[in-house]
């Protein structure tokens, strides 16, 4: 993954390191964006699919949704309008997709200076096409151009990104809150897709679970590559070998582990902290990863699986919050 | 006493129709109906667009500021109100022989302004020798008693300086105030030269316009020339912007700045003073930092020597500097030379230092303080413009022909409570420039504020910010109280065109031909 830096020796080095508090906000910027791209698309997979079903049956999709995106339970019967206004507008829901935009965009808006005039304008361009707007009733049953508009804008910024930054060390921490971020929401949807589809998981899926497998790809953006691979004959094994093990596919967990360790191993190098800790959790997570078999996993419980990396995530990002963001003055001053 | 711009009934363009000339100095018409040269090829251009069609290129300039988010904060409304800065796209122009003047009137002003606080910061003689007074400087609320026998970088006090100039009913161009604690508005020079070149290209490229993209990059040769002493790289200064916050009117400019000399902008939260030498906090451990260039007033820089609540400065930064291991641009303590009652003396400080006449003059100011000014300012106060000396963006302020006689009361009463806060001047009919209205061209009053850099040398980027009083008849241009602003264009001379272009022609012919290998781009296979 890593490119081979030792080549490359630049002449007039300036001093290693970026304002931690810089290094944060970019970080959280990364998270954010990739959080409203994870629930736009997750909706509007959801809502599209919930036309093809019996009233009965998409009330209880609901609340799968609720707790795959970890939004706020809802008591009582769940109003459809009331519960994508939740999710996609309300600002008091932290991780609604307006919210999500917000934080990014007043995240970026810290630290201008270090993104390209072209970043911020992409970004503020989304903002402004989502922000205080006031959502008619059933707005969601025509709502396929709004999630279109908040997908194609978080993969613009994300090219523009590419394209006009330095592949920095700036450019990596907006990688690794971009992919820690995948880690973790793409780890709980996948937990509770399992925990719920409880009957066996050989041989191929047929009727109304056909349609519950394919919606978890989609909501991964991952069933044209899937089909590409294994057709368009659905076997939970392969889902879960794709999206869990795969390392080409970029919606997977492992890929997005990879990505966390380049980020990570760069940024050490950058900074002179190569041996943190930060680098030994995230390089452990990718060796389980890459060294597990799909059998085995699903022999034993996946839930529980997910579980583990999740709470690996959760170390990462303490361990990066303390090395690079928020670590002890004093130390630093006598060392 | 006013006339249409445009002799004849019949012949008015749609889009001149509300233009009017009056007293003030008129930018674009010597009279109604005549443009001056500068302005003819400007104003043809205007005649063949269409109402409509200015107006389409307004609003594609407004959309512009606002997805870049060229905007500034307004105080005192809702939370985190961000507005773009009103943006005029008539350019304003000024020959090439205006501005030599300009440029010779403010490096001497700035010398001169340099001396003198280096002298009242250490031995005094200008007030020894009685020409500015004694208690004027003790009782000047920026004087800062703290930076008394303090060297700092090759003696140079204002790095940085935003002076405002206005022109008068007979042309001249005069002072009206010295900016020389932290001067903003500099980004929107540039914003508004990059959104303008997109909407009028060729009329630009016809024009011959010095360019003034170059700012940033003298800021930077200007910063770095003033390095401490003590500094490993001399030429390679760790240099940082110090901003308030997110919250700041100015933010927007702050981080264009320190993105377009590529330095980190820094709040305080990010620094420390440890052993009086500042660091800041980055992934890699703590950096030294050398210079700072400073967007936080000197009461907030630090709380262990300033005002103790605020939470923008650097605990132990005073004693840092001191010390000589930062060098803090502008330096703490200038605001004593732009106090608005200095101001007044600024024509025998220059005469005092370099024994020359001022070139820029005064605008014609009485002190409160002195018994005989206070005494016939009060009789006509209707015709004055009171101003508080240590105020800045429109704050404080009386404007005689516009206020009511309940405000008149009033600022007689707050000037015989406290005169030495207090001067005045003759209301200025400020010079008028054609201005995009709502589709059409009519007349506005503009000031111009040109942005001097002094370090190892003075350097003026030609051009600078033209404010504009958008309200019809407003003389107040501040953008703070409904101002706006409009691009600058200082012209070359005619041949100064073709010299360039021969010079640039000379550096690429100076590339042998047969050193250049051409890859081939077509697939010649037949």
């Amino acid at each position: 993954m890593r490119p081979p830096r030792n080549f490359y020796v630049p002449a007039f080095q300036r001093e290693a390191g970026m304002l931690s508090r810089v290094a944060d906000s970019l970080y959280w910027m990364g998270r954010y964006l990739e959080r409203a791209e994870h629930t736009a698309r997750l909706v509007n997979v959801e809502l599209n699919l919930w036309l093809d079903q019996s009233p009965e049956l998409g009330a209880g999709r609901w609340r799968f949704l609720l707790e795959a995106l970890r939004a706020p339970e809802v008591a009582g019967p769940v109003d459809p309008t009331q519960l994508v206004n939740t999710l996609v507008f309300s600002r008091r829901n932290a991780s609604s997709i307006v919210s999500c935009i917000a934080g990014a965009r007043e995240n970026l808006r810290h630290v201008r200076e270090q993104c390209s005039s072209r970043m911020w304008e992409q970004l503020n361009r989304l903002y402004l096409g989502v922000v205080d707007r006031q959502p008619e009733e059933e707005w969601f049953l025509k709502s396929h151009d709004f999630f279109l508009f908040v997908l194609e804008g978080a993969y613009l910024f994300h090219g523009v990104t590419d394209a006009t930054m330095s592949h920095g060390e700036g450019w990596q921490f907006i990688q690794l809150g971009r992919y820690v971020e995948r880690a973790d929401t793409l780890t709980t949807l996948l937990e509770t897709h399992f925990k719920r589809m409880t009957r066996t998981f050989d041989g191929t899926v047929e009727g109304a679970d056909y349609l519950e497998w394919v919606g978890l790809l989609r909501g991964c953006a991952a069933l044209e590559a899937y089909c590409k691979r294994h057709t368009a004959e659905i076997r939970p094994m392969r889902v879960a070998e794709c999206l869990l093990l795969n390392p080409d596919f970029p919606h997977s967990i492992r890929f997005a582990v990879d990505r966390i360790n380049a980020a990570l191993n760069l940024i050490g190098d950058l900074t002179e902290r190569r041996a943190k800790l930060p680098t030994r959790i995230a390089g452990r997570l990718r060796a389980q990863l890459s060294f597990s078999q799909i059998e085995e996993i699903m022999a034993e419980s996946v839930p529980a699986y997910l579980q583990s990396i999740r709470n690996e995530c959760a170390e990462i990002h303490a361990a990066i919050h303390g090395i690079y963001f928020d670590y002890s003055i004093d130390a630093e001053l006598a060392s | 006493m006013t006339a249409t711009a445009v002799p004849s009934r019949l012949s008015i363009p749609a889009s001149f129709v509300n233009y009017q000339v009056d007293l003030a100095y008129d930018e674009m018409f010597v009279s109604p109906g005549m443009p001056r040269d500068h302005y003819r090829t400007l104003q043809q251009t205007l005649l063949k667009l269409a109402p409509e069609e200015l107006r389409r290129s307004q609003q594609a300039a407004d959309l512009a500021f606002l997805h870049e988010g060229i905007t500034f904060t307004v105080y005192g409304s809702k939370e985190g109100t961000e507005r773009i800065f009103p943006n005029d796209l008539l350019p304003r122009i000024i020959t090439s022989a205006e501005w030599a003047r300009i440029e010779k009137g403010l490096t001497q002003r700035v010398t001169a302004l340099n001396l003198f606080l280096r002298d009242i910061y250490h031995e005094g003689r200008i007030l020894s020798d009685k020409i500015v007074p004694r208690e004027l400087i003790y009782s000047c609320k920026h004087f800062r008693r703290e930076m008394r026998g303090i060297n700092v970088p090759r003696d140079i006090y204002v790095s940085i300086c935003g002076t405002d100039l206005v022109r008068l009913p007979d042309g001249q161009f005069a002072v009206l105030e010295d900016n020389l604690r932290v001067p903003s508005g500099v980004s929107y020079m540039l914003a508004n030269r990059k959104v303008l070149k997109r909407v009028f290209p060729t009329l630009f490229r016809d024009y011959g316009v010095w360019p003034v993209d170059h700012y940033p990059r003298a800021l930077l040769t200007t910063l770095k020339s003033l390095s401490p002493d003590h500094c490993a790289y001399q030429n390679d200064p760790t240099t940082v912007l110090l901003t308030p916050g997110v919250s700041n009117s100015a933010y927007f400019e702050h981080t264009f700045l320190a993105q377009q000399m590529g330095i980190e902008l820094v709040e305080g939260r990010d620094l420390l003073a440890h052993n009086n030498i500042v660091y800041m906090r980055t992934t890699a451990g703590l950096r030294r930092v050398d210079v700072i260039y400073r967007r936080v007033d000197d009461d907030f820089l630090d709380p262990l020597c300033f005002r103790p609540d605020s939470i923008l400065g650097v605990p132990g930064l005073f004693n840092a500097y001191r010390a000589g291991n930062v060098t803090l641009a502008n330096a703490i303590g200038t605001g004593v030379a732009d106090d608005k009652a200095v101001y007044a003396y600024v024509p025998e400080i220059i005469k005092y230092y370099l024994n020359e006449d001022a070139i820029l003059p005064n605008v014609p100011t009485y002190l409160m303080a002195n018994e005989s000014h206070r005494k016939q300012v009060l009789g006509n106060l209707d015709q004055m413009v009171v101003k508080a000396v240590g105020e800045s963006g429109g704050y404080g302020m009386l404007i005689g022909p516009h206020s009511t006689a309940q405000q008149r009361v009033e600022f007689k009463a707050r000037i015989m409570a406290d005169p030495r806060n207090y001067i005045a001047q003759p209301t200025l009919a400020l010079s008028c420039a054609p201005c995009l209205i709502d589709g059409s061209v009519e007349s506005r009053h503009i000031d111009l504020r040109p942005y001097i850099l002094m370090g190892e040398k003075v350097t003026l980027v030609p051009g600078g910010l033209t404010r504009v009083a958008l309200r019809k008849g407003s003389l107040v241009v501040n953008s703070s109280q409904g101002g706006g602003s409009k691009d600058t264009w200082v012209l070359r001379e005619p041949e100064s065109g073709a010299q360039l272009l021969e010079e640039v022609r000379k550096e690429l012919g100076s590339v042998a031909p047969d050193l250049v290998r051409e890859l081939p781009r077509e697939n010649r296979t037949a």
